[in-house]
């Protein structure tokens, strides 16, 4: 029988060494191939124009949405399929997460898919849906949020969130100075619809500047309902040419 | 016949082993089971009665999911496989532990502190927002530190080994926890935004952070939940039907294309999403080619019972191994069918994957972790057998029915939800609402949670058992014989 000679094998399952050796080679081999070419190829992310980092209202938002786990019943990425483009509009694109850290497209669809949630719900509808979706929804299975549209939000750390960012990012920092040096101002006028927002919506074009909940002063609820009201709004689709889709 | 045909390990000599903390494990394990299936059917009940929310932010489905998922995979799975690993690599080493019963404590107390920090962040909100990846940088250091020491452990006592061979479960135990450590310091690399908080961003970002999000996540099942039970299925099965594997060479052939090919599959679950169309084809080849060495170590683990068949009449304990084995072969089949796009197409974002997930869990690695503790826990604890066999019987067939229950509601729910997400009226408008789907679900969602019902009950019963068999106690009981017994040879 071949188990009486010394075959190759029994070198290996006699030697706990070069075994170890040899399962850390076999299981590298396909990780490396798949997930270090994504670095390197540059039309992974496509060049579309119009993404930019989040406001840091949005940024709390977003941080918000992790921290509730919604990525759990709700998706942020579009397959292109005739009736997934007619429900929720074009295909998403990878550019669309580049500043997601992590992203958030999720697995499951619990509820409906995000990624171009932003502008198709009044910041009344988000509101009264988020405090008791059976309220605007009666068939939903969506927890309440109710306790969150009167918690204040906690930003004195939001400076310290975009560079921490920038430090992650390396040579291409997200957000410019300037950026950081409005941080906290810019949160504060994104609620504040009265006030002069061009500082702001020239950092950050296109955020929704509202006072998203009605509460007073600034709520995680605002935070929340400010990153679900521009999601998927960036990149303006008639501009794209399709070559510029090409992966 | 060479010492790897032969049933693995000699009997054991009294004190011979460090077993305390493998004794810990195993009650850990039996209690981790109950909890996180007890967030299971909670869960699942929230889906069907939205009102079980409480409105609470920390009862909310969203916190509870991680606790359910870790709960069940990392506490449970974990210190099952802690406690299998260690029982099998002394046993067929014929070596104590190396770094004896200091490192063992420091392993089963470093675990279930990685443990708490995890599910209490949780419960807080605390998350990396990465599926069956969620705790923070704090406990991802941590559990580093007791891996490395794992890994140690179980190479050392491996290095210290008297017998001249490796036996084959080893491979699986060590090809799963290298492969463990590579996937998680490849998926946590995240830089906290203090130090003295919990909160912290990862490096990589959007769809790469997909891409290396998933090829940890289909690794955790690859590796964690295939591999490193399948180690237990190598000692197990042929220690309690008391035949050899069936065979050495499809052991080799099974171990070294498995851990090879798993490693490939993870964007299967980023179908038709912006990750790059080669990537996706690459997944999908390779998950579709899976299916052979999967089936093939179903083969090697369901024949290993030729000529002990009539033990399934008379053991329940073989029958769950052998009913684990029979789940892992559906599984790894339905799996690849699943990677292939256009079946993708229909069941992405659907709770046809949910149920996927759940005849695997449930099914193998419940089942031939609870075949496992059932022959193990008697010897550890030096008693004759079991409290009682019929209970064991009766956990066997409360835990099918609740997996039939839950699989079959999954795969009706999931079809049809995919189903109606695509169906066009006869002017060419989507013919339901999202909601609707919603409401569609709501049956199957009840049915799942009567499932997961049944499958809590079965553990339950588990529990008591254990506590009375490790109590000493024997239960007075007609013996454990259905049908006709075969004549003894």
């Amino acid at each position: 029988m071949a188990q009486d000679k010394d075959t190759i094998h029994h070198k290996i399952e006699k030697n706990v060494v070069l075994m170890f050796i040899l399962v850390l080679i076999t299981v590298s081999i396909g990780g490396m191939v798949q997930i270090l070419p994504l670095f390197t190829i540059e039309s992974t992310i496509e060049k579309v124009d119009g993404m930019r980092p989040y406001s840091p209202l949005e940024l709390a938002g977003w941080n918000i949405y992790v921290r509730e786990g919604c990525y759990l019943c709700h998706s942020q990425q579009i397959r292109p399929f005739r009736d997934e483009v007619e429900r929720y509009g074009h295909y998403s694109l990878a550019a669309e997460s580049m500043y997601d850290h992590p992203f958030q497209w999720g697995s499951k669809r619990t509820g409906p898919d995000l990624a171009r949630v932003g502008g198709k719900y009044s910041n009344e509808w988000h509101t009264a849906h988020l405090v008791n979706p059976r309220a605007v929804v009666p068939e939903s299975v969506m927890p309440t949020y109710q306790w969150m549209k009167s918690r204040p939000l906690k930003f004195d750390d939001v400076q310290d969130h975009m560079k921490t960012l920038n430090f992650i990012s390396g040579k291409k920092p997200i957000y410019t100075p300037e950026m950081i040096a409005n941080a906290k101002a810019d949160l504060a006028m994104q609620i504040n619809p009265e006030g002069d927002a061009s500082g702001l919506l020239k950092r950050y074009p296109k955020a929704v500047v509202a006072n998203f909940t009605g509460e007073q002063g600034v709520t995680e609820m605002d935070a929340l309902i400010a990153y679900l009201q521009m999601l998927g709004t960036l990149v303006n689709f008639t501009d794209v040419k399709p070559e510029q889709l090409r992966q | 016949m060479t010492e790897l045909a032969a049933t693995p390990g000699a009997a054991p000599q009294t004190g011979q082993y460090a077993d305390k903390y493998i004794r810990y494990f195993s009650v850990a394990a039996v209690f981790w089971v109950i909890i996180g299936m007890t967030m299971g059917v909670y869960i699942a009940s929230e889906l069907a009665f939205p009102a079980l929310n409480l409105g609470l932010e920390w009862t909310s489905f969203g916190r509870l999911r991680p606790v359910h998922t870790s709960g069940v995979v990392f506490a449970f799975g974990g210190s099952a496989l802690f406690a299998t690993s260690f029982y099998v690599v002394q046993r067929t080493c014929r070596a104590r532990v190396w770094g004896g019963e200091g490192v063992m404590g420091f392993l089963f107390w470093g675990y279930q502190a990685f443990i708490l920090m995890a599910a209490s962040g949780y419960v807080m909100g605390i998350t990396q927002g990465k599926e069956y990846a969620e705790p923070e940088w704090y406990a991802d250091l941590w559990l580093t530190v007791v891996w490395v020491t794992y890994i140690a452990a179980f190479v050392g006592t491996l290095a210290k080994r008297k017998e001249p061979h490796i036996y084959v479960a080893n491979w699986f135990f060590l090809g799963f926890m290298i492969t463990v450590a590579l996937l998680h310091l490849g998926n946590n690399v995240n830089v906290p935004v203090s130090l003295l908080g919990a909160k912290s961003y990862s490096v990589v970002s959007g769809v790469q952070s997909a891409m290396v999000q998933w090829w940890y996540g289909h690794n955790a099942v690859g590796f964690f939940l295939t591999a490193g039970f399948l180690g237990i299925m190598y000692y197990f099965v042929p220690k309690q039907a008391e035949r050899p594997v069936y065979s050495y060479r499809l052991s080799i052939v099974h171990f070294w294309s498995l851990i090879f090919m798993y490693i490939w599959a993870g964007p299967h679950h980023l179908h038709y999403t912006s990750l790059p169309d080669w990537t996706q084809t690459l997944g999908m080849t390779f998950s579709v080619m899976l299916w052979m060495p999967s089936w093939g170590g179903m083969f090697n683990g369901i024949m290993t019972l030729s000529g002990a068949w009539d033990k399934l009449r008379t053991d329940p304990i073989i029958r769950f191994l052998v009913t684990s084995i029979a789940f892992y072969g559906m599984s790894t089949f339905e799996g690849p069918l699943m990677a292939v796009k256009p079946v993708n197409a229909l069941s992405h974002y659907t709770d046809w994957t949910v149920g996927h997930v759940h005849s695997g869990a449930l099914g193998w690695v419940a089942f031939v972790s609870f075949g496992a503790l059932y022959h193990m826990i008697p010897k550890l604890w030096k008693r004759e057998r079991l409290y009682s066999l019929r209970l064991v019987s009766l956990h066997f067939w409360l835990a099918t029915i609740g997996i039939i229950l839950y699989i079959c509601a999954m795969w009706v729910s999931g079809i049809m939800q995919g189903l109606m997400w695509r169906a066009y009226d006869a002017q060419g408008f989507l013919q339901y609402s999202f909601v609707e789907t919603v409401a569609a679900m709501h049956p199957f969602y009840e049915i799942r949670a009567l499932g997961g019902l049944f499958y809590l009950s079965g553990a339950l019963i588990m529990a008591y058992n254990v506590y009375r068999t490790i109590k000493g106690d024997v239960r007075t009981e007609k013996p454990y014989v259905t049908g006709p017994v075969a004549v003894a040879a």
